[in-house]
């Protein structure tokens, strides 16, 4: 409720500080507006805003120090108050302590007889956090009242409001778009610190260069047992995204190639949306997919044949990734040979080629380095994938080059070694972070020569 | 040159030119007869493509449109006062502090907790199938073990139910709901059956007398997550997980995406850090979901100290992850505006931020909306980065805040799909999935709808 009020303060000062603002500056206006030359130069509605501004910047300011102060001052003043072995013991003893003295002094009340120290300490808490509240209140109402003051006096015909509000609504606006400058750099931080904590219990070329991931985990805190090598991961990762692939690009290229150049516009606006609803669907929903028909059916199909399929593979992984894949390859290599140019193919054309023969031997070629574009794009989205491989790859970190049997891959280890699992200190969840790098990077350099690529590309014919 | 000669001549120079005719007739079958294959190779591809959405979602909308029907039972149910010994119900005395009135209440509650509850539905199951020597165990293996607590709910919350006798509807359990769609095979023998042979006889009875029938699962939508009784789980928490997600994902994506769309596409000087930022987001946007996760794990959950398993840093993660999808997406829009617009406002005298704000962004809104949906749709369906925030944990509360543990729609999916009553809970994972798709193909209709609307509008 509290905060409630709070916030309804804080809207009415904007509110009527603009208000208040806005007549002001009218009524500055109605009493220049009679000698020429000396009109307003920013409309009302820049004043009230300014005047706004100005009153409720510093009122926010003291509120947020009251926020982030508060409870320490008030804790500071009620600790002497409480028995010296609870202060000493410290921890969770102090924090039910603490608990209970703002339990009773909210009314609340605790179960059973409180002891006589804590109703004292609760009085004092009372008594400390209303002075607080008040003071903090008071504070704000001087400081709004002197930003409203001083704004509402600068009031004034050659004033430029304007100006000050847009300057404002820029600062905004750039703070905005650093946002994605520190959410990459959060990333790269978190990850490289982490990660150089995870080579103080492990040496970096084990961990790029071993060849067994044996994750047994430590009963007690910080001692490293099993072994950590990437290389297993690494390949894993690599033969599912290859599987992908292997389904991916023929059907993906040839439903573009034949949506682009053969379709009748009717077929191709029925197909396309069709298709690319693949794109939209969750991974999870294409992992469980994989999990529950996809596995169970190609087991049987290759137990009918003679041989044997584990219902968790990579290539049940492999193979259910490449559907999520197609659309991704398909629309993007629909844009790439739409953009070859006219002249190209209708030049080969009229030189007596069919159609088949000029999409092979001039538009492809042409769009080549578009489309290699694309498909680094689409394999980088193949390594980083996470809910298909944890469901249906079988998570089984060990060297195999047989895609029938099952794998594990960078993102499912991932996971698998962050799971529930928050004690950030132990080399097991650790070794997420130095894994998560690695696909940072690796997706990093494919996305990097992708986007370089594309884009030469589409200059070439711009 | 002799006749002879001329004649051999021109048979020759014939037999040459059907020579010829015939190579380019047979180059001409062999060309055609590629580009026959070449066009049927590009159908084939379109036409597997369109297979495999037709399997995925005949697949998805065959195994999960049965679990939202379910077995139910339809009784009497006597409310014994000799069964359901308890107190009056504690009423808070003038003067008693909250805490006291609280333990006293608990302290009835467990008293509530302590009845047997299961000899309330024994005894009404035994009436109604007219088998009064059926088992106590059969009958308890075929109701589902939340039933009792929705009986202990009733009582409490009306507590002159006690000695009446009510017509209740009651969740049979999940073995019964298997039986009864036939997902049990009738012909296992007895020991490696999950119900007992009398649970069976009773089952078959009382769907004969239709006191025992299937029904819209109505509490999949309202009821909690639950491990003790797997029929009345439901999805009500992960629902408002994935709600309050949402809410923080609109409230801070979309104004920060578009805020700094306008930045980066209106009013940032072409140098090398607006070129840094460029390229940033466009790498941001393919970094792996997964990445964002371990981002929230060691930002939002180790540093900041955050609540595991919370909506609010659930919100957040999707957040950082959606935003270069807007971000994207509105500069596009942004830039097909037309410059003739920000010329004709510059050139009457408004500034560049009134031309922006008042000429430009009102015309891109049908863009940035749709943007925006999609980004939330996008987000909707994300689990990795989840799971590595702690949202994997089982939680049985609908969240009354964003910053109590919650469970998220596509991790309920996860969830379910590790339950081991596989033969249950399958039914039940996709019938979560069609939850989730229709939810998101809704997002996206809407944003297709109101895109031709609004197009429509700015178009006049």
């Amino acid at each position: 409720m509290d905060s409630f009020w709070i916030a309804a303060l804080v809207l009415a000062v904007v509110a009527l500080s603009y208000q208040m603002g806005l007549s002001r500056s009218r009524q500055v206006a109605m009493s220049a507006g009679t000698t020429a030359g000396t009109r307003l130069h920013s409309r009302p509605q820049y004043h009230g805003a300014s005047v706004a501004l100005w009153s409720v910047v510093p009122l926010l300011f003291v509120l947020l120090l009251w926020l982030l102060l508060g409870n320490t001052v008030s804790r500071w003043f009620v600790l002497p108050m409480l028995p010296a072995e609870i202060v000493d013991q410290g921890g969770t003893a102090l924090n039910t302590a603490m608990q209970r003295v703002r339990s009773i002094s909210s009314g609340f009340g605790v179960a059973g007889v409180p002891a006589d120290y804590e109703i004292a300490a609760a009085a004092r808490l009372g008594q400390v956090e209303f002075f607080l509240r008040t003071g903090a209140l008071a504070l704000g109402a001087m400081f709004a009242a002197a930003g409203f003051y001083l704004a509402r006096n600068r009031i004034s015909p050659r004033f430029h409001a304007r100006n000050e509000i847009e300057r404002v609504i820029q600062l905004l606006l750039v703070i905005c778009s650093l946002v994605a400058i520190l959410t990459t750099l959060g990333i790269v931080l978190s990850l490289a610190f982490e990660t150089l904590r995870f080579f103080t219990f492990v040496h970096p070329l084990d961990f790029f260069f071993g060849l067994t991931w044996n994750r047994r985990y430590a009963v007690t805190g910080d001692e490293v047992t099993g072994s950590y090598g990437m290389l297993p991961l690494l390949w894993g990762t690599l033969m599912v995204a290859g599987i992908a692939m292997f389904v991916a690009i023929p059907v993906g290229l040839m439903t573009a190639i034949y949506l682009s150049q053969y379709a009748p516009p009717r077929v191709r606006s029925f197909v396309k949306p069709i298709v690319e609803i693949l794109a939209g669907i969750p991974t999870i929903v294409y992992g469980f997919f994989a999990l529950v028909t996809v596995g169970p059916f190609l087991s049987s199909l290759a137990s009918g044949l003679g041989f044997s399929i584990n219902t968790t593979s990579a290539l049940t992984a492999g193979l259910v990734m490449g559907i999520m894949i197609i659309p991704f390859i398909s629309s993007l290599s629909d844009d790439i040979i739409r953009q070859v140019p006219r002249a190209m193919r209708e030049g080969s054309l009229g030189l007596g080629a069919t159609k088949s023969e000029t999409i092979r031997k001039v538009v492809l070629p042409a769009a080549l380095p578009g489309i290699v574009g694309a498909i680094l794009l689409a394999v980088s989205r193949a390594i980083g994938e996470t809910m298909i491989v944890l469901l249906a790859a079988g998570n089984s970190p060990v060297l195999r080059f047989d895609p029938t049997e099952p794998t594990s891959t960078i993102t499912v280890t991932i996971v698998a070694q962050m799971f529930g699992d928050s004690d950030f200190a132990a080399p097991q969840s650790l070794v997420a972070f130095a894994l998560g790098l690695t696909l940072f990077v690796i997706t990093l350099l494919l996305n990097v020569v992708a986007l370089q690529i594309v884009r030469r590309y589409r200059e070439q014919y711009e | 040159m002799s006749a002879t000669d001329t004649e051999a001549r021109g048979a020759e120079l014939l037999a040459q030119s059907q020579r010829r005719q015939e190579r380019v007739r047979r180059s001409l079958r062999r060309r055609h007869a590629s580009e026959l294959a070449f066009w049927l190779l590009g159908l084939a591809a379109s036409m597997v493509a369109l297979v495999f959405v037709a399997v995925l979602f005949g697949n998805i909308l065959s195994q999960g449109l049965p679990a939202f029907q379910q077995v139910k039972y339809y009784g009497e149910v006597h409310f014994d006062p000799d069964v359901v010994n308890i107190d009056e119900r504690p009423v808070r005395q003038a003067g008693q502090s909250a805490a006291d009135y609280q333990a006293e209440l608990r302290g009835w509650q467990r008293q509530l907790a302590m009845a047997n509850w299961n000899a309330l539905i024994v005894e009404s199951v035994r009436r109604d199938a007219a088998l009064p020597e059926a088992d106590d165990r059969a009958i308890i293996s075929i109701i589902d073990s939340g039933a009792r607590f929705v009986l202990r709910d009733m009582v409490e919350a009306d507590p002159s139910l006690i000695g009446q006798r009510v017509q209740v509807e009651l969740l049979g359990s999940a073995n019964a709901d298997n039986f009864v769609k036939g997902k049990l095979s009738r012909d296992l023998p007895d020991e490696r059956h999950q119900l007992s042979r009398p649970a069976r006889d009773l089952i078959d009875a009382l769907v004969e007398e239709s006191t025992m029938s299937l029904a819209f699962a109505w509490h999949l939508f309202t009821n909690v997550d639950s491990r003790s009784a797997p029929a009345s789980a439901g999805l009500a928490g992960a629902f408002m997980g994935s709600l309050y997600m949402m809410l923080v994902v609109i409230v801070l994506a979309v104004p920060i995406g578009v805020a700094s769309a306008i930045y980066l596409e209106e009013f940032a000087p072409k140098n090398r850090f607006t070129d840094l930022i460029e390229v940033n987001i466009n790498n941001l946007a393919a970094v792996p979901s997964i990445v964002f996760g371990l981002l929230g794990a060691a930002v939002f959950i180790n540093y900041f100290r955050m609540p595991l398993s919370a909506p609010l840093v659930g919100g957040l993660v999707l957040t950082l992850m959606t935003l270069p999808t807007v971000i994207i997406a509105t500069r596009s829009s942004l830039r097909a505006v037309p410059p003739s617009l920000r010329q004709a406002a510059l050139g009457i005298g408004a500034s560049k931020t009134q031309t922006v704000f008042h000429h430009v962004l009102p015309v891109t809104f049908p863009g940035i909306l749709t943007a925006s949906i999609l980004g939330v749709a996008q987000a909707l369906g994300e689990t990795a980065p989840l799971l590595l925030i702690g949202m994997n944990a089982f939680v049985a509360n609908i969240p009354a805040t964003p910053l109590d543990q919650s469970a998220a729609l596509p991790v309920q999916i996860y969830l379910w799909q590790g339950n081991e009553n596989r033969n249950f809970f399958e039914a039940r994972t996709f019938a979560t999935i069609i939850v989730l798709l229709g939810l998101m193909i809704s997002l996206n209709a809407l944003a297709i709808y109101l895109r031709g609307r609004l197009d429509k509008r700015t178009a006049r």
